[in-house]
């Protein structure tokens, strides 16, 4: 299998006008969702996440720089993330300590015990968190883009899919919705080889994400997912033409899930030598320090300040939490409707 | 002003109306709803008064109307999604039961919405323009399902679904749009309280549970055995088949000690099954028979009207059943 070309990326994009202070922000997202991750695959081994994990190695590229192009704050623009997108919930806010209770289904996790991983929301900070069925937050994400346009709101919705996620009809129903009523969407496609294990030649006849957009009649465009400027530029040109109430757009980002669908899966049907290569040659975070590096655009000092700062981050967030206790038995039953508050104890619990 | 009789169609099109009139947070989407009025009329004259903006024709993709209404509540906005046909909820019946449903559960998400449609056969619309789909919905907890039976209820069931603040699956029986009338006062506001059931008719030799069409069927059912049998029959009319009223349910039970569930929906898996389960755990003692059911054949509805009438539950069906169940 041929490493798939990605576009060489010497000169920083005119339009990525990024200033030095933005710069080491993006480079401490991508490095707390590697280490955040690398917690996780220390705790998972220790049967501390109670479920599966979820690696977006290889991925936090495209993940920080999309979210990167988003207005961030309270009740600024909203993205929804997939299971490989825990950088983009970083950049909007999401703190790493609720990452690490959701994974071990702390009691004070944001869901209380009740969701997985990164399937969490805060609709004030920009997030809303995903079902499993992929596909279902386009949809979703165009009604959250709808309510800005009946409200007259500068504001802008991003959804991720990918390129399994394309297959769905929940995709497609929603992204043609999305584009005849011309709304504020952006939606980035993940073109990151495998979808769980089955490759892109099984799972669609197109060879681009992009050429399913554009039979929406949806501008679209293929970028570089592990060139962090190309990312970033694309996304924030598609973010303000939708602000400007030019519709949606579409993004494709090719990159490489580097890991297996889950912690638990040994990706034996991935080549060896093809991951080897996006490791050793492609890697996103590698590939945004040399540019940083090389263009003189940061010093080497201040990104190892960062990579001290997140290890002290991540180390502080498991250390308050990885002892907390996990949710009481009964506290499984509110919250199903506003009323009736609480669903009724089975008798048989009273016996 | 002197009350004015209105249809059930009518009714329903009024509470639609006075709650985009009362609350902009509302609107409509769905298929032909705008310029059209809506395939059966309900929301004719809504896109002139309201603008497109909040009566909004979408593509027929009902996935999406659900997904993108939902999206919208989450913003704190009261979509009414129309179904076309009720028949279609199942192309969204994934969003409804893993999206919309969970979504307060999982993650805290308040999802105020309305999903509305024509349901019910009767009208020979064949196998994919008479369906019940509530039996589908019933045990997704986190759905509420409302289905009425009077015109009075068609109005004062969806203003409450609307200002609900969950999820509400409102059944409209397309029977009954136009054959119903009823007279409502006008300048009150009818609200009718989702949970609660009502007794369309007080009876105490045997009680009839229904919704729906049936509720109809079941009332001339009570006529003809009162007349012919001498017997007074208890007419349950549930309103909201979830939550369910159990109290309604249970008092109904140790007032007549005989139970026929009518529905018109298919049997396996029916509704009627479920009633009958609480019977039985909560009122077992008081029943003076076996819980006995009159649905639909479980067949799909099919279209000539000899079939139609044969597989759905008639008013004769009803005569006959509560006839051997008093009997019992």
């Amino acid at each position: 299998m041929a490493l798939p070309a990605t576009r060489p990326t010497a000169a920083i994009p005119a339009g990525a006008a990024l200033s030095a202070e933005q710069l080491l922000e993006i480079y401490y997202y991508l490095r707390l969702t590697r280490t955040l991750e690398e917690r996780l695959v220390a705790l998972y081994r220790q049967t501390k996440v109670i479920g599966g994990l979820f690696r977006s190695l290889g991925q936090e590229g495209e993940s920080v720089a999309s979210a990167f192009a988003l207005e961030r704050g309270r009740n600024k623009d909203i993205l929804s993330p997939l299971i490989r997108n825990l950088g983009s919930l970083l950049v909007m806010g999401a703190q790493p300590i609720e990452i690490l209770r959701q994974y071990m289904a702390k009691a004070d996790s944001p869901t209380r015990g009740r969701e997985l991983n990164v399937h969490f929301n805060d609709l004030e900070k920009g997030y809303l968190g995903q079902i499993s069925h992929l596909g279902d937050m386009i949809p979703v994400m165009a009604g959250i883009a709808l309510s800005f346009r009946m409200r007259h709101e500068p504001r802008v919705g991003l959804v991720y899919i990918g390129d399994g996620g394309t297959s769905t009809g929940t995709f497609h129903e929603g992204l043609n919705l999305a584009a005849v009523q011309r709304l504020p969407l952006v939606v980035i496609g993940e073109y990151n080889h495998w979808a769980y294990s089955t490759p892109p030649e099984k799972q669609f006849a197109v060879k681009d994400l992009a050429d399913k957009a554009k039979g929406y009649g949806i501008p679209a465009v293929t970028v570089d997912g592990n060139d962090v400027f190309a990312v970033y530029e694309a996304t924030k040109f598609a973010v303000e033409r939708a602000r400007r109430g030019k519709g949606v757009h579409f993004i494709e980002v090719k990159t490489y899930r580097r890991k297996g669908h889950a912690e638990h899966d040994d990706q034996h049907y991935v080549p060896k030598d093809v991951l080897d290569r996006w490791a050793s040659e492609n890697d996103p975070v590698d590939r945004y320090v040399q540019r940083l590096l090389s263009a003189d655009l940061v010093a080497e000092a201040d990104l190892k300040d960062i990579d001290e700062r997140v290890r002290v981050e991540v180390d502080q967030a498991t250390d308050a939490c990885v002892d907390e206790p996990l949710p009481s038995a009964e506290t499984a039953l509110p919250g199903v409707y506003v009323d009736p508050p609480a669903a009724d104890k089975h008798w048989f619990k009273a016996l | 002003m002197a009350p004015r009789e209105i249809t059930f169609l009518e009714a329903l099109r009024q509470g639609l109306w006075e709650e985009m009139e009362r609350d902009e947070r509302v609107f409509i989407l769905g298929e032909d709803v705008g310029a059209y009025g809506g395939a059966f009329k309900v929301t004719d004259g809504f896109a002139k008064k309201f603008g497109e903006s909040r009566v909004i024709d979408t593509p027929i993709a009902e996935a999406a109307i659900v997904g993108a209404a939902a999206g919208a509540a989450h913003m704190g906005l009261r979509p009414v999604a129309e179904m076309q046909f009720i028949d279609f909820i199942s192309c969204a019946y994934d969003m409804l039961t893993n999206y919309v449903a969970t979504a307060r559960y999982r993650a805290g998400l308040s999802t105020p919405m309305v999903v509305r449609g024509p349901c019910g056969g009767y009208v020979r619309g064949g196998p994919f323009h008479s369906q019940n789909p509530e039996a589908a919905f019933l045990h997704t907890p986190g759905l509420k399902i409302v289905y009425p039976a009077t015109a009075r209820d068609a109005k004062g069931l969806i203003k409450a679904s609307i200002r609900d603040e969950d999820p509400v699956l409102y059944l409209e029986h397309k029977w009954l749009y136009r054959r119903i009338k009823e007279q409502l006062p006008e300048g009150e506001e009818i609200l009718t309280p989702i949970g609660q059931a009502r007794v369309a008719r007080e009876g105490k030799h045997l009680s009839i549970i229904t919704y729906g069409a049936t509720v109809w069927k079941s009332l001339e059912a009570a006529d003809k055995l009162e007349k012919a049998d001498g017997l007074a029959v208890e007419v349950l009319d549930l309103r909201t088949l979830l939550p369910m009223d159990d109290a309604a349910i249970v008092a109904t039970v140790q007032k007549t000690n005989k139970v026929l569930i009518v529905h018109e929906d298919t049997r396996t898996g029916g509704i009627a099954g479920e009633i009958a389960a609480r019977i039985n755990e909560q009122a077992f003692e008081w029943l003076d028979g076996p819980i006995m059911r009159v649905t639909a054949h479980d067949v799909p509805i099919p279209y000539a009207p000899t079939l139609e009438d044969f597989v759905l539950p008639q008013t004769d069906d009803i005569v006959k059943a509560a006839r051997w169940l008093a009997a019992y």
